[in-house]
C-alpha cells in the first residue's frame, strides 16, 4: 500500500506542477513509512520537501500555498501527531471557503497514518477520524487496500476542498484480519493489492462491497474491514461487509439499501467508543432503516482508553468480538 | 529563598499613572538605513531602536526619509483620515443597532495606509481585524465595507462573517478569521507557494503583540527563517490585546522586533504614527521580499486608542489619559503638521478635505443602509448558509436544507 500511496502522489506530481508534497523526513528521507521516497529526487527539491517539527506550521504553510493556487499534499507523520494542527485545519482549512464566501479556498490533503497494530501505544496507533467527520468543510478518507489508497488519494489531490486522508498503517505492508500470530500476508497475495499503473481515480463518497451476504450488513473502514472479512468466516454468518471508503461525504445509498435487505446491522471501527464514528452510523441507520431493523444496531470498537501497548491485542477489536457482535445481531439472546 | 512567580501587570518601568516612560525610543533620523541585502546580524541593534522620520515639529530626517513627494503625502493624509471617518460613522452606526459589532483602528492608521502604498497588485495581506486602512488606501469603495458591517443583502460574505472580516483577492486581502495568529503562518505558505513558482509576488503577514503569544508566530518564523519565502512579517505593537498589556505577550524585557534574531531574520523597529518611517520601512522589507532577499520582521510601534471592539470599555483597565500621554502622537496630526510645514498644506485645506471625506462617508452609509442593516432589510436567505461549506454541495446538506425549509 505504501508503493500505491507514494505512485499516487507520484502521478499528479507528474501531471499537474502544482502538486507539492512536504512533512517531517518526507524529502530527503522519503517518509518514516517510505510514502515518499524518491518523490524529491524525481520532482525536485522545491515539489518535496522536508519541514520543521511543527503540525501546525506544516498543515498552515498548505493552508496559504493552496490559496495561491498549489495542491500541497502534507504528511503528519502519525496521526496522534495532528492535534497542533486542529486549529489550522478545523478553523482555516475547513471553513476558507465558506467565511469568503468562494473568495479562496483551501485545496489541501494532509496525510496521516493512522490505527494501531503495530505495538505504538498511545501516541502512534489513534484513529481520530471522528474528530474530523464532526468538522464541516472536511472531507475524511480511510483506504483499506492498496487500489483504493491510489486511486482515492488521487481523486483526494485533484478535490477542490481540503481532504483528510487518513492510512492505517497496520495495512502499509499486507491486508491484516485482526490474528497477529498468524504469518503476515503480503498485498501481492490479496485482490486488491493489484495497483494499475498511472492515473486512475477511486471517486470519493461511494462505499465499495467487500463481501455481500443477507444475513446482516456490517459497516466498517480501515483495517476493520479485513477484520470483519475474518470474522464473518470464521462464524459463518453472511454478512454484507461495506468498506465506507470515504466518511465525509457517506455513501448513505449503498448503507441503506444493504440494510433494508438484511434488517440488521454492526458498526465496526478501531476508534473509541463515545462519540465515536460508529454512533453518527448507527444513528443514521436507526433513522433511514428502523422499520427493516430485526435487532439493535451494534456497534464494537476500540475500548474508551488511550491505546494502550502491552495489552495491544486486548482493546484492538478482534474478529473474535465483531464474531461476537454478528452473532448476536443474528441472536440477540446469545 | 523560594522561587516567586512574576506576574507582569504593568509595563516595565512605568505605572498605570506615569505614563510610558518606559518605551525605547529614539530621535528622528537617528538611525541608519541599513542596505536591502542586509544579514539579520546588521540589523541586530535596530531592533533595539526606533526608527523615525518626523521630528516633534514636523521635519523629516535622516536616511530613512521616503522622499515621497507632495501628492503622495497629501494622499496619504487623505486615506488616514478617510479611515478615521469611516471609523466613526461605522462605530456609531453600530451603537444605533445597525450591526452588532465593530472595531477601530483609531490611532494605527499609519500603518495599514502607509505599508499598503509599498505593495504591488498581485502581493496579498493576510490581515487582522484592525488592518482597514489597507482597503482604504487603495480606494476600495466603502459602500461594499460597509455592507459586510451591516450583513445586508450587498454584503459579499453574505451575512457569515462578523463585521469588519473582510475578504478581497482583487485588493490584496486575504479572507480574515477570527482565530488569532492562524493568518500568519498561512502567509509564510503563501510566500514560499509564489517562490516555489518563481513569482514576484509577496506576502504581508499581519499580527497585534498579544497574538505573538500563538504557536502559529512562532512556526511562522521558523518557517520563513527555513525557506526564506517573500514575506514581511508585521507585528503591530499596539500595547494592548483587550485589557492585557504587551508586557503580558512577552514584551517586558524584549522587544518584539528582538525575535526575529533568535530565528536570523533580519527585523527593524518602527514609529507606527510616522507615515513616513512606516512608509519607508515597508519599501525595505518588501524590496528584499521582491528581490528574493527573504523575509523581514517589522515591530509597529503604536498605540490602540479605541477600545477593543464595541464590546469592550478601556476605562476599566487603563487611565482615560493612557492614549492622550502615548509620546509618538497621532498619525493624522504628525504627517499634517509636516506637510503644513513645507508649505503644502493648510488648515483651511484639511477642514475642506475633512469635510469632503465626511460627505463621502455619508453618502456611502446611506447607500449602503438602503440595502439593509443586521436587524432590518433583506439580507442573504439561509438557504445560503449551505453554499461554500463544500464546493459541490454534498447529499447531507441538500438534506439539511430542505429540513430548514429551502
Amino acid at each position: 500500500m505504501i508503493e500505491a500511496i507514494r505512485d499516487a502522489m507520484a502521478v499528479m506530481m507528474e501531471r499537474d506542477d502544482r502538486v507539492v508534497v512536504f512533512g517531517q523526513d518526507v524529502g530527503f528521507f522519503g517518509g518514516v513509512f517510505r510514502c515518499t521516497e524518491g518523490l524529491q529526487k524525481r520532482f525536485g527539491e522545491t515539489r518535496c520537501f522536508d519541514t520543521p517539527i511543527s503540525e501546525t506550521g506544516i498543515v498552515g504553510i498548505a493552508v496559504g500555498m493552496a490559496a495561491y493556487g498549489l495542491r500541497p499534499v502534507s504528511e503528519i507523520q502519525f496521526a496522534d501527531y495532528m492535534y497542533p494542527a486542529y486549529d489550522q485545519i478545523v478553523s482555516e482549512a475547513a471553513r476558507l471557503r465558506f467565511r469568503s464566501a468562494g473568495d479562496f479556498s483551501a485545496p489541501l490533503v494532509v496525510r496521516m497514518p493512522c490505527g494501531g497494530g503495530i505495538f505504538g501505544a498511545q501516541t502512534h496507533s489513534q484513529s481520530p477520524e471522528a474528530l474530523f467527520t464532526h468538522v464541516c468543510g472536511l472531507k475524511t478518507i480511510v483506504p483499506s487496500n492498496p487500489n483504493d489508497a491510489k486511486g482515492l488519494l488521487i481523486a483526494a489531490i485533484e478535490d477542490d476542498d481540503p481532504v483528510i486522508f487518513l492510512e492505517p498503517k497496520r495495512l502499509y505492508n499486507g491486508p491484516f484480519d485482526g490474528h497477529p500470530d498468524r504469518p503476515v500476508v503480503p498485498w501481492s497475495k490479496h485482490d486488491l493489492g493489484e495497483v494499475p499503473d498511472g492515473y486512475y481515480a477511486v471517486p470519493i463518497g461511494k462505499a465499495a462491497i467487500r463481501r455481500a451476504g443477507s444475513a446482516v450488513t456490517v459497516l466498517a473502514y480501515g483495517t476493520m474491514v479485513h477484520v470483519a472479512e475474518a470474522a464473518a468466516g470464521e462464524t459463518g454468518v453472511d454478512a454484507e461487509i461495506i468498506d465506507l471508503r470515504t466518511l465525509v461525504p457517506l455513501d448513505i445509498e449503498t448503507i441503506v439499501t444493504s440494510v433494508e435487505k438484511t434488517g440488521r446491522c454492526v458498526v465496526v471501527h478501531e476508534a473509541t467508543r463515545t462519540s465515536g464514528f460508529g454512533a453518527e452510523l448507527a444513528a443514521e441507520v436507526q433513522e433511514r432503516c428502523f422499520y427493516h431493523l430485526e435487532t439493535p444496531v451494534r456497534r464494537v470498537t476500540g475500548w474508551d482508553t488511550p491505546y494502550p501497548h502491552a495489552q495491544e491485542w486486548d482493546y484492538f477489536p478482534s474478529p473474535q468480538r465483531v464474531g461476537q457482535a454478528l452473532l448476536q445481531a443474528m441472536d440477540p439472546l446469545l | 529563598m523560594t522561587a516567586t512567580l512574576h506576574i507582569p501587570k504593568l509595563p516595565a518601568g512605568a505605572s498605570r499613572e506615569s505614563g510610558h516612560s518606559h518605551l525605547i525610543l529614539s530621535p528622528a533620523g537617528a538611525i541608519e538605513r541599513p542596505a536591502t541585502n542586509a544579514t539579520a546580524a546588521e540589523t541586530r541593534d535596530l531592533a533595539y531602536a526606533l526608527i523615525r522620520v518626523l521630528d516633534p515639529d514636523g521635519k523629516a530626517k535622516g536616511p530613512w526619509d521616503p522622499g515621497l513627494d507632495a501628492d503622495a503625502l497629501r494622499r496619504g493624509l487623505k486615506t488616514m483620515q478617510k479611515t478615521r471617518a469611516y471609523d466613526n460613522r461605522m462605530m456609531r452606526m453600530q451603537r444605533q443597532g445597525q450591526t452588532s459589532f465593530y472595531m477601530q483602528c483609531t490611532g494605527e492608521e499609519a500603518i495599514a495606509c502607509a505599508f499598503q502604498t509599498a505593495l504591488w497588485k498581485g502581493d496579498m495581506n493576510f490581515p487582522t481585524y484592525r488592518q482597514q486602512g489597507l482597503l482604504i488606501a487603495q480606494d476600495w469603495p466603502l459602500v461594499d465595507m460597509m455592507c459586510q458591517v451591516l450583513s445586508n443583502e450587498k454584503d459579499r460574505m453574505k451575512g457569515r462573517q462578523l463585521p469588519v472580516f473582510y475578504s478581497a483577492p482583487e485588493a490584496g486581502f486575504f479572507s480574515i478569521s477570527g482565530n488569532l495568529g492562524t493568518q500568519y503562518i498561512q502567509a509564510v505558505g503563501w510566500a514560499m507557494a509564489s517562490a516555489i513558482r518563481g513569482d514576484e509576488r509577496v506576502a504581508a503577514a499581519w499580527i497585534g503583540d498579544g497574538a505573538t503569544a500563538e504557536s502559529d508566530f512562532h512556526a511562522s518564523l521558523v518557517f520563513a527563517a527555513v525557506y526564506r519565502p517573500p514575506v514581511v512579517l508585521n507585528i503591530v505593537n499596539n500595547q494592548w490585546a483587550i485589557s492585557t498589556p504587551q508586557t503580558v505577550a512577552g514584551g517586558e524585557y524584549a522587544t518584539f522586533a528582538a525575535r526575529a534574531h533568535g530565528y536570523g531574520i533580519p527585523s527593524l523597529r518602527v514609529d507606527g504614527n510616522d507615515y513616513l518611517a512606516v512608509r519607508s520601512a515597508a519599501d525595505w522589507a518588501v524590496g528584499r521580499a521582491r528581490a528574493g532577499l527573504g523575509p523581514s520582521l517589522i515591530e509597529w510601534l503604536t498605540y490602540r486608542v479605541a477600545p477593543h471592539s464595541t464590546s469592550d470599555d478601556p476605562s476599566k483597565y487603563r487611565p482615560k489619559d493612557d492614549p492622550a500621554a502615548w509620546p509618538l502622537g497621532d498619525p493624522i496630526d504628525r504627517l499634517k503638521t509636516h506637510l503644513i510645514s513645507g508649505g503644502e498644506w493648510s488648515e483651511e485645506r484639511h477642514l475642506q478635505m475633512t469635510s469632503e471625506i465626511e460627505e463621502e462617508v455619508t453618502a456611502a452609509a446611506q447607500e449602503a443602509r438602503s440595502y439593509g442593516t443586521l436587524h432590518e432589510g433583506p439580507k442573504a436567505s439561509p438557504a445560503t448558509m449551505f453554499d461554500d461549506v463544500y464546493k459541490d454541495m454534498p447529499r447531507h446538506l441538500v438534506e439539511q436544507r430542505q429540513q430548514l425549509g429551502y
